[in-house]
């Protein structure tokens, strides 16, 4: 028999990024906090110090900061017609789990999305044409524009730590930055890491082919820094063990060290680990959450906690699960193409990058930060970009980073290199220090068939039905894909590598090799209760003092990283909740 | 070709003499032989390999010592395998936590499925491992008359061949897939911390110039670029 707590204001489920940020703004406000965290408490020091924290096999191959998938995991198919399987290791996207999530172990990358992403289809639209949308590509605009949510940008990047130049300040264009990035109120509040010689090479080449390199925005600090609430962060030693680790130098932007110590020094505020929620709880009508329900892992012991909101700051995946256990919104039916809830999920179409192998240079991969790089959005956010040669909505960034230089995950060798025996060995020892890559990362599109549901058939260690995930690559992507790795593989023939890897392209998903952790979608925002989950202040249009955050709330996936918007949207959020729901509960207009 | 001296009967015999010993102790007819007297060389006089394994029962660690010596052939970069420790990861990784089948979804129903799917065997890795060696040792019975590690160094180098190209198939095991999770947890050992019981002497980091775990680079990132970074690598190992 659970037992039942006292009623607070609002209960926040998952201790992360999103989490921490309401905790912090909400507490602060004087409103009774409680977050309830299914992982356990961490901290920088012990648990992120040297020499531990360099343990390659611990962290980036057995994923120690990440969920556990024997508690819960989800089941996977490619389409409707296939029997859906348990993902029964982690693979494809590493969910993070304990005190900060997965914003402890991310790599740092920030961007703030295009204008064309805010404002999707009526982009395409009105540039395109409406024919130029395929039918079954349910793309829609966000619900705020670019310049409404400026500001909460500002405050994440501000909050994080994030190292950049700007490319365009209040209109004006700034040399050395993103030329087509959107107007931004300042500067990055930490000027560009240096380069590694790889990005420089990168830099050269691409400047000299007309394009627009700059320094790609990360939540690595290049120097020392105090954010606005008085977080101190230190500067990235480009240690080379960022994503997938905590940073021991308290350099990576994370909620660990900025918003959750922020939260736990207010009196309003309580924080309980090992709590893992399984449900909110509705009253009668079903348009009102009472509370949720949670069992503390440690002991067992089942929990009601009541409070007058409910945020849903999960990781992305969760967050849909989360609702859909509970009957928040009515569940999406791909087939019939009815409901709301588990549509739209997209992804990360990766695969477009090609690797360079040059014979008298040296790239020391292991020095590395995680989200350093020189990037290119000329086949992105650039609206001068036709998307008519490419036949296909979206586009991809192009960028070369350094990250992830650590031997049992990074050993490029020349294609057609045996992967064992001798030869494999030559060819990893020679080409180890002398190999660079250059990624292409490509936005993602929704589709009607990819998304989610409950599993039939499986159940997590609560008995309660998997999440179940049907999705693949489709003809968007490959276009997508194709076209942007041709421009990559241009770039990296002028650069004169004694050889290089074919340019990529798109199979179907795999869910075995780790890909990114960019799930978005299932929980989306919009204009309309008819073709969204929640309103533009992430509120679930169903029961109102439900908040759904995160990119969960994602209508399409960009050619970005997703923590910028994340970030963003989780401080507008919070002060939706503060000014305009504290005063009027109900649904915000 | 005579018959390997195998690492059983001189367990039988002389206890824990090492797989690089019985190596030398047979003439080289072909290059993965040559390969096998190299490891001879190659291995450090100090400091002896452990034969000792918790999980893996006598054939089954001939079998590993012998697969591992094939994948990570001894040559002037280093050692074979079994030398550089990798056996001795293996057996460690699978008597732990990770070969138990933790973090694992491990509910059934259990189904085939397609290799995009990922990992669908109710086995965990330590019982797949199991399953694995013994399909191959049944296959190169059936095929050769003889154990794994009791072929040549030539014939097993083809065996692995075939298995990693699905041309050998394997009874009740899914041959590549357990080829795949053989040549990967050896790879883990390889370059792993030396920790871990492989990557001994930190021969893997010293080959591909991999620095190790200081990694205090803040000055570096400028000063190297283009310029071999030279040192002793560091690992755990050295700084506990």
């Amino acid at each position: 028999m659970a037992t039942r707590l006292k009623e607070v204001d609002i209960v926040i489920v998952g201790l992360g990024w999103t989490g921490g940020i309401l905790a912090k703004e909400l507490s602060e406000a004087g409103m009774r906090v409680v977050a309830l965290e299914r992982g356990g408490m961490r901290a920088t020091n012990p648990d992120f110090a040297i020499p531990l924290i360099r343990d390659e096999l611990k962290y980036a191959v057995r994923n120690a900061l990440m969920q556990n998938p024997a508690r819960d995991t989800l089941t996977f198919r490619h389409s409707p017609s296939e029997r859906s399987l348990p993902m029964r290791q982690l693979g494809s996207f590493l969910p993070g789990e304990g005190l900060g999530g997965a914003g402890v172990h991310w790599n740092g990358v920030t961007w703030r999305w295009t204008g064309i992403d805010h404002a999707l289809r009526s982009h395409y639209e009105h540039r395109y044409g409406k024919a130029f949308i395929p039918s079954d590509m349910p793309v829609q605009d966000w619900p705020m524009t670019y310049a409404e949510l400026e500001p909460y940008y500002d405050r994440f990047e501000r909050t994080a730590g994030v190292s950049g130049k700007a490319g365009n300040v209040r209109g004006v264009k700034q040399d050395g930055g993103n030329f087509f990035e959107q107007p931004r109120d300042r500067e990055y509040p930490l000027p560009a890491l240096e380069n590694s010689y790889s990005q420089m090479l990168f830099r050269d080449a691409t400047l000299q082919a007309g394009y627009h390199p700059f320094p790609r925005p990360c939540a690595n600090a290049s120097r020392a820094y105090t954010n606005p609430d008085g977080s101190r962060l230190g500067a990235c030693v480009y240690c080379g063990h960022c994503e997938r680790f905590g940073c021991e130098a308290n350099a990576k932007g994370s909620p660990h060290i900025t918003v959750i110590p922020k939260a736990m020094a207010q009196p309003t505020f309580e924080l309980r680990t090992h709590s893992w929620v399984t449900k909110v709880l509705l009253d009668s009508t079903k348009k009102k959450a009472i509370g949720v329900a949670y069992t503390d892992v440690a002991t067992g012991q089942e929990y009601e906690q009541p409070a007058s909101i409910v945020a849903l700051c999960a990781y992305a995946i969760n967050n849909v699960h989360l609702m859909l256990l509970s009957g928040i919104g009515t569940p999406y039916d791909p087939v019939a193409q009815k409901g709301i809830v588990g549509r739209n999920y997209c992804y990360q179409p990766g695969g477009g990058g090609v690797t360079l192998f040059f014979e008298d240079k040296i790239f020391n991969p292991f020095m590395a930060s995680g989200a350093f790089g020189v990037a290119l959005d000329d086949f992105h956010a650039s609206d001068q970009f036709d998307r008519t040669a490419m036949g296909a909505v979206g586009g991809a960034t192009i960028a070369v980073g350094q990250s992830n230089g650590r031997p049992i995950g990074y050993r490029p060798v020349p294609s057609g290199t045996p992967r064992w025996g001798a030869e494999w060995k030559k060819a990893t020892a020679k080409w180890y220090l002398r190999a660079m890559n250059i990624g292409v990362t490509a936005s993602n599109m929704p589709n009607r068939y990819n998304a989610y549901d409950l599993d039939p058939t499986y159940k997590n260690v609560f008995g309660q039905p998997l999440l179940r995930l049907t999705y693949n690559f489709l003809e968007n992507d490959r276009k997508v894909v194709g076209y942007v790795a041709q421009k990559a593989a241009e770039i990296a023939r002028s650069m004169k590598p004694a050889s290089m890897s074919n340019p990529g392209t798109l199979g179907d998903y795999n869910i075995v090799p780790y890909q990114s952790t960019h799930n978005t979608g299932g929980a989306i925002m919009g204009a309309s209760p008819k073709d969204s989950a929640v309103n533009r202040y992430l509120q679930s249009w169903d029961v109102p003092n439900v908040f759904v955050v995160g990119a969960s709330a994602f209508p399409h996936n960009s050619a970005y990283n997703p923590t910028g918007p994340v970030g963003a949207l989780a401080y507008w959020t919070a002060d939706a909740i503060k000014t305009k729901f504290r005063k009027r509960p109900g649904l915000l207009t | 070709m005579s018959d390997h001296p195998n690492r059983r009967d001189f367990l039988k015999t002389v206890g824990t003499v090492g797989a690089t010993g019985i190596a030398a102790a047979v003439g080289a007819e072909s290059p993965a032989d040559a390969q096998a007297q190299t490891a001879a060389k190659a291995a450090p006089a100090a400091a002896p390999v452990s034969h000792a394994y918790t999980f893996l029962t006598a054939p089954e660690a001939a079998f590993i010592e012998a697969a591992v010596d094939r994948l990570i052939p001894a040559d002037d970069l280093t050692p074979g395998g079994t030398d550089c420790g990798v056996a001795t990861f293996i057996d460690r990784q699978l008597a732990g936590a990770w070969g138990s089948g933790d973090r694992m979804y491990m509910q059934g129903p259990w189904d085939k499925g397609v290799p995009t799917q990922g990992y669908q065997s109710p086995l965990t890795p330590a019982e797949y491992f199991r399953a694995g060696i013994a399909a191959t040792n049944a296959y190169c019975r059936k095929t050769l008359q003889k154990e794994f590690d009791r072929l040549t160094a030539d014939q097993q180098v083809k065996v692995l061949q075939d298995m990693e190209q699905g041309r050998a198939a394997l009874e009740g095991v899914p041959t590549q897939e357990f080829f795949n999770l053989l040549l990967q947890t050896a790879m883990q050992g390889f370059f792993a911390d030396p920790v871990y019981g492989g990557n001994r002497d930190k021969v893997a980091w010293k080959m591909i110039g991999f620095p190790g775990v200081i990694a205090i680079y803040s000055e570096h990132i400028k000063t190297y670029r283009n310029k071999k970074y030279d040192v002793e690598p560091k690992s755990i190992l050295d700084l506990s």
